[in-house]
């Protein structure tokens, strides 16, 4: 503000010989009507900029609130689910065949010993998840001598009733346009009562991997899937992206070559990213016969897709590296390799990481280049390997999305919501890495 | 220059070792593909996951990529790279078998799983009305006949094109052409209706060009379309009493507490009314198998056997919670028989 000011003076005043600053400048001038206007004028186009430019912060925070709140208010739901415990007799022989939905039953029925009809029962049967019988087959599985015993477990309650407990369906509408049975709340309702049918965190949501049936659903299969192609896009771009930037910008000779290949890798940059899909498709399945829908293929598409992202902010990062540095290691007889290795390099790594941080980000929250290579698929079973049929975090959010039945919707949103959790710690990371390496000269 | 020809000869490397493995990859495959409409995909993946969990055979993959997506995969070739199964919310068409034969796919096993029905679902808040199919194809082709010739479309209300419909805005949320359902929404309910107003046949005699005129929808903003998330389609509805959304039944079966079904001609749609051919909005969907992999990807018949079983597809089965509407049983043994024992399909 103070420079305007001594500008405008400057302006004013005829002869500089004369001007003798802000303080002591002739007060007639400095109080003339004109001056006094153009002062107001342009205090007042200040305020109207900082105005505009406060108002353009509150409008972005308001759609990152209103985002945010609408994921939080429809997701935090999902991070519950509904339990039923049940009295539950194993008799050794159906264990012995494997057969855990007749004790189960059994169970359940004798919490409902007015109901003995069998569409009565039916109703009783609906309430447990489809996956009843297999937590209680692993439950055996692990403690064998648990056969013949009478224990009390707690299984997952069906999506609906799960839903219903979270208020999700109007108790006020008739029956048929209500989406679940009037004999379906009523046996809930009594569960609940005699309080067996209780809330508890959903450790489902994030160790099982994708399933039909909302309440088994999980995203553990999708995180396995994502650390999979991070670990190889980041074994493939990150040694060739700093390789190559280090090259271009230290080596390299300028000629027309470089600038062509300089071009290039800024338009790769720009390139959306369902090419680097078909290019997957054509290279990599097509030619290489790798198998569909693995990690591996899914990692060197987004490696393909980071490197332009690496190269440039690597290069951006070394050329930020004074010369004197270099100048100094030469001059103390280092060779270019040694200039490079032990003291251009480190100090350029703070902008590096972040760089390649950023990228993996962009990598983590894709899904259109994994379309054309059959990474957006139904994979119940979690991968174990670069060959393993696998899904990613933001195609299990897409598919979810997608998904009928209403307890895939605040699952959608849970999702959404660890997707955004690792992208804030992976941002987060970048922001503490340069804060504790950067060097300013 | 020695470090550029360093570049290169790690470059030829990583080539050559990736060339040398790939044969290794492309030689065995222990999980069952398949590619497909994703109309189907609720009721396979279903299937899937229950058949997975049987514990004897790895899970199989399914892939939603839409019904002429999946076939164009399925009729690429025989061998493990390519999918054993193809989803089709549609029967394959004559130029897809062509195009299997070309690549050695020349038998395939079909299944009709049962059906789908469209609906044209508004909010719960609008008064229920009854549609049909001449009135649909009124309110939403391009061009209709007046006096004898097609003009652009005229019927801005409901209430122009018959006087018992209520007096709102023509506004139709529907999937893209890309979507199978809307492929099914032209035939069924477009070409059908289109067929049954005789001025059209004497306005264009030409059948190819009929056809094409009947399917062809309005641009004008009347018909909206609204992407392949069918949940986009349900919100906005609740959002909006006066539109009307087009989707498959398992949406409305899910959102019946916002939403309702228009009667087409009278006939309330229902797995009632589907099954038994009453509803017109409703579509037979298919599963093929290729049958030079039965035997080789380990548990494609059995696979088949639980898509098949009565658990799955029957009155009761899972694929009903689903949304799915089963054949009558009778025919269901019949298709269970000849798809177990994987009879050809002849076209």
């Amino acid at each position: 503000m103070t420079d305007l000011v001594e500008r405008d003076v400057a302006a004013v005043t005829p002869s500089p010989a004369s001007s003798p600053g802000p303080s002591s400048a002739p007060k007639s001038r400095l109080r003339s009507e004109a001056f006094a206007r153009r002062l107001r004028a342009r205090h007042a186009a200040e305020r109207r900029f900082r105005l505009a430019g406060a108002a353009a912060v509150a409008l972005a925070a308001l759609m990152l609130v209103l985002l945010l709140g609408s994921i939080v208010a429809k997701g935090a739901s999902a991070f519950l689910e509904t339990r039923i415990r049940l009295e539950v007799t194993l008799d050794p022989a159906e264990v012995a065949e494997r057969n855990y939905a007749v004790p189960l039953r059994r169970a359940l029925y004798a919490q409902f010993p007015q109901v003995t009809d069998r569409a009565g029962r039916r109703v009783l049967n609906d309430l447990l998840s489809s996956g009843a019988p297999y937590e209680l087959e692993a439950m055996v599985a692990k403690n064998p001598a648990l056969a013949g015993t009478t224990q009390t477990v707690w299984v997952r309650a069906d999506d609906q009733i799960d839903q219903l407990v979270k208020g999700a369906y109007r108790r006020d509408l008739p029956e048929s346009g209500r989406g679940i049975s009037d004999a379906k709340v009523a046996a809930a309702d009594a569960l609940l009562a005699s309080g067996a049918l209780a809330q508890g965190f959903n450790t489902t949501l994030f160790t099982a991997g994708d399933s039909r049936e909302p309440e088994q659903a999980g995203i553990g299969g999708a995180i396995a899937g994502s650390l999979l192609t991070l670990l190889v896009t980041m074994a493939l771009s990150v040694p060739t992206g700093i390789a190559a930037a280090v090259y271009l910008e230290e080596f390299a000779p300028k000629n027309r070559w470089t600038d062509l290949i300089e071009v290039n890798i800024n338009n790769l940059a720009a390139v959306p990213s369902i090419i680097f899909g078909l290019l997957g498709l054509a290279v990599f399945l097509g030619f290489f016969g790798m198998p569909r829908s693995a990690p591996l293929v899914g990692g060197l598409v987004m490696a393909l897709m980071t490197l332009p992202v690496i190269i440039i902010a690597s290069r951006v990062a070394l050329k930020a590296v004074p010369p004197s540095i270099r100048e100094a290691a030469l001059g103390i007889g280092a060779s270019p390799l040694q200039t490079v290795l032990h003291h251009v390099l480190p100090l350029a790594l703070p902008g590096i990481l972040t760089g390649t941080i950023i990228g993996m980000a962009r990598a983590l929250g894709e899904t259109a280049p994994l379309l054309m290579i059959g990474m957006v698929a139904f994979v119940v079973d979690i991968p174990h390997g670069l060959t393993d049929s696998a899904t990613v975090l933001p195609v299990q959010i897409y598919m979810w999305a997608d998904s009928p039945e209403r307890a895939f919707t605040e699952r959608t949103s849970a999702a959404i919501l660890v997707l955004l959790g690792i992208l804030i710690l992976l941002n987060g990371a970048a922001v503490i890495l340069r804060k504790i390496f950067e060097r300013r000269w | 220059m020695t470090t550029r020809t360093h570049v290169f000869a790690a470059t030829a490397a990583l080539s050559v070792a990736l060339g040398l493995a790939a044969p290794a990859w492309a030689q065995s495959r222990d999980q069952i593909r398949v590619v497909g409409s994703s109309t189907v995909f609720p009721f396979t993946t279903a299937v899937a996951e229950s058949f997975g969990k049987s514990g004897r055979f790895k899970t199989p993959v399914v892939e939603s990529t839409g019904t002429g997506g999946g076939l164009k995969l399925f009729c690429a070739g025989v061998g493990p790279a390519h999918p054993d199964i193809a989803d089709a919310s549609r029967r394959i068409k004559k130029s897809e078998i062509d195009q299997c034969a070309a690549n050695g796919v020349t038998t395939m096993t079909e299944l009709k799983i049962g059906y789908d029905g469209i609906a044209l679902a508004s909010s719960r808040k609008a008064a229920p009305v009854s549609l049909s199919t001449v009135v649909l194809w009124k309110a939403l082709a391009k061009e209709v006949p007046v006096n004898g010739a097609l003009v652009a479309n005229p019927y801005r209300l409901w209430s122009d094109i018959d006087p018992a419909l209520p007096r709102a805005a023509i506004e139709v949320l529907g999937p893209p052409p890309t979507s199978g359902t809307r492929d099914t929404f032209n035939e069924l309910a477009m070409l059908e209706g289109c067929k049954k107003v005789a001025e059209v046949a004497r306005a264009v005699p030409d059948e190819t060009a009929r056809e094409r005129a009947c399917m062809t929808i309005r641009e004008d903003g009347a018909y909206v379309e609204a992407g392949e998330n069918d949940n986009l389609i349900v919100q906005k509805l609740s959002a909006n009493p006066n539109a009307f959304g087009v989707f498959g039944y398992s949406y409305l079966d899910q959102n019946r507490d916002t939403l309702q079904a228009a009667r087409m001609d009278g006939v309330e749609l229902t797995a009632e009314t589907v099954a038994a051919g009453k509803y017109e909005l409703a579509r037979p969907l298919y599963v093929y198998v290729k049958n030079a992999h039965a035997g080789v990807i380990p548990g494609i018949r059995e696979f088949i056997g639980e898509y098949t079983s009565e658990r799955a597809m029957g009155d009761d089965g899972y694929l009903v919670d689903k949304g799915l509407i089963p054949e009558p049983k009778a025919l269901r043994d019949v298709a269970r028989v000849e798809a177990v024992n994987l009879t050809p399909l002849q076209f």
